[in-house]
């Protein structure tokens, strides 16, 4: 039985396709059999920052219509074993994702994946409903931004009444934080929410911080997921981040503002 | 401290307090008002075990016959139960 994990923040622009793609990397790496799911109907991305969207041929959409089997949408990523995508459509709109039909789709995934990582969509419509409804697990993609936690605390309300654990009475989504686009100088200025802040409004436990850095813009350019952009800070936060979510014991790292140089201490800058 | 942060400095007492400040006593005022996460109450699956175990005294029932959902409408909760019992016969032997 796979573990269905959603990654979700209601507000757009914040991360969740960036981390989905990177978080998916990071369990294949670990040798975990990880398929990473668009549910971004009418506006898909991941292909694009997977580095695969020159490869899709079939889709989510197809599969639930049955005109197209999951072997034929599932595409191979070339670097990673272990790892695939299932692309969203791009010419459909949101409805398609019919609860009966993502249902029948995470179930036949969940045969021979060990993780199913479902990229959910902004807002809080049907295809967002639909990437949370199924879920075990939940990342709630943060920003140190009021508009961004304030929309985090609606996507929490949501998952725990309407996903399918909340209906079923079952336990509930385990819930997970990873604040993004951190910059430690600006929290040491008083002018950016702290990570301690953002944890305690939402009450949710941290699984990693991830902080701003040029290499999300470079590599989601480029096609490649961050993670796998070597020596880059973003990326050693998504590796440690996935350690820490299978278990490993991690600190924290890129919180504290860069120490100024000489140069700079005496001249500031 | 550099010699120019001095003046520097003197700029930025105005804003002493920070506006990172500002931003969480107005998330916490905002998220306790919205209550985004009103909690289906945590005691759900167990009494839904215990409730199980009770009916099981008297029918044998199994775990997929017995249905809990919780639902919100405005400001009240219902609490729906439904347990299918098992067909006369079955239930003699």
């Amino acid at each position: 039985m796979a573990k269905i994990i959603v990654v979700t923040s209601g507000k757009g622009g914040v991360g969740k396709t960036t981390t989905t793609a990177s978080f998916a990397v990071g369990l294949a790496q670990r040798g975990h059999k990880t398929v990473a799911v668009d549910f971004d109907v009418g506006l898909r991305n991941l292909d694009l920052i997977m580095g695969c969207e020159r490869r899709v041929v079939y889709d989510f959409v197809n599969v639930i219509n049955g005109e197209a089997n999951l072997n034929q949408a599932l595409i191979k990523d070339k670097r990673v074993e272990n790892l695939y995508v299932l692309p969203a459509s791009q010419t459909r709109d949101k409805e398609a994702l019919t609860k009966e039909g993502v249902a029948k789709t995470l179930e036949e995934l969940s045969k021979s994946f060990d993780f199913i990582v479902c990229d959910s969509p902004a807002g809080i419509e049907h295809g967002a409903l639909m990437a949370m409804y199924y879920a075990d697990e939940a990342l709630i993609v943060t920003n140190p931004e009021v508009s961004s936690v304030r929309d985090s605390d609606r996507i929490l309300g949501i998952l725990a009444s309407k996903s399918r654990r909340a209906e079923e009475v079952e336990e509930p989504v385990r819930e997970h934080l990873v604040i993004t686009r951190y910059a430690p100088e600006r929290v040491s200025e008083g002018e950016m929410l702290g990570m301690d802040d953002i944890i305690e409004i939402l009450g949710v436990p941290l699984l990693g911080v991830i902080p701003e850095s040029q290499a999300v813009l470079n590599s989601s350019n480029a096609g490649t997921p961050v993670i796998l952009t070597e020596g880059s800070d973003a990326g050693q936060a998504y590796t440690d981040l996935v350690a820490r979510f299978l278990g490993d014991e991690r600190a924290h790292r890129f919180l504290t503002a860069e120490k100024k140089g000489f140069m700079r201490r005496w001249f500031g800058g | 401290m550099g010699f120019l942060d001095y003046f520097r400095n003197a700029r930025r007492k105005q804003k002493a307090t920070g506006s990172a400040q500002q931003a969480k006593e107005r998330l916490q005022i905002i998220v306790a008002r919205e209550g985004g996460r009103r909690q289906t109450p945590d005691f759900i699956p167990s009494m839904k075990r215990e409730l199980l175990e009770v009916v099981r005294k008297y029918v044998t029932v199994e775990q997929d016959q017995v249905n809990v959902k919780v639902e919100r409408e405005g400001d009240y909760e219902v609490l729906e139960l439904n347990i299918t019992l098992p067909d006369e016969e079955e239930r003699a032997t």
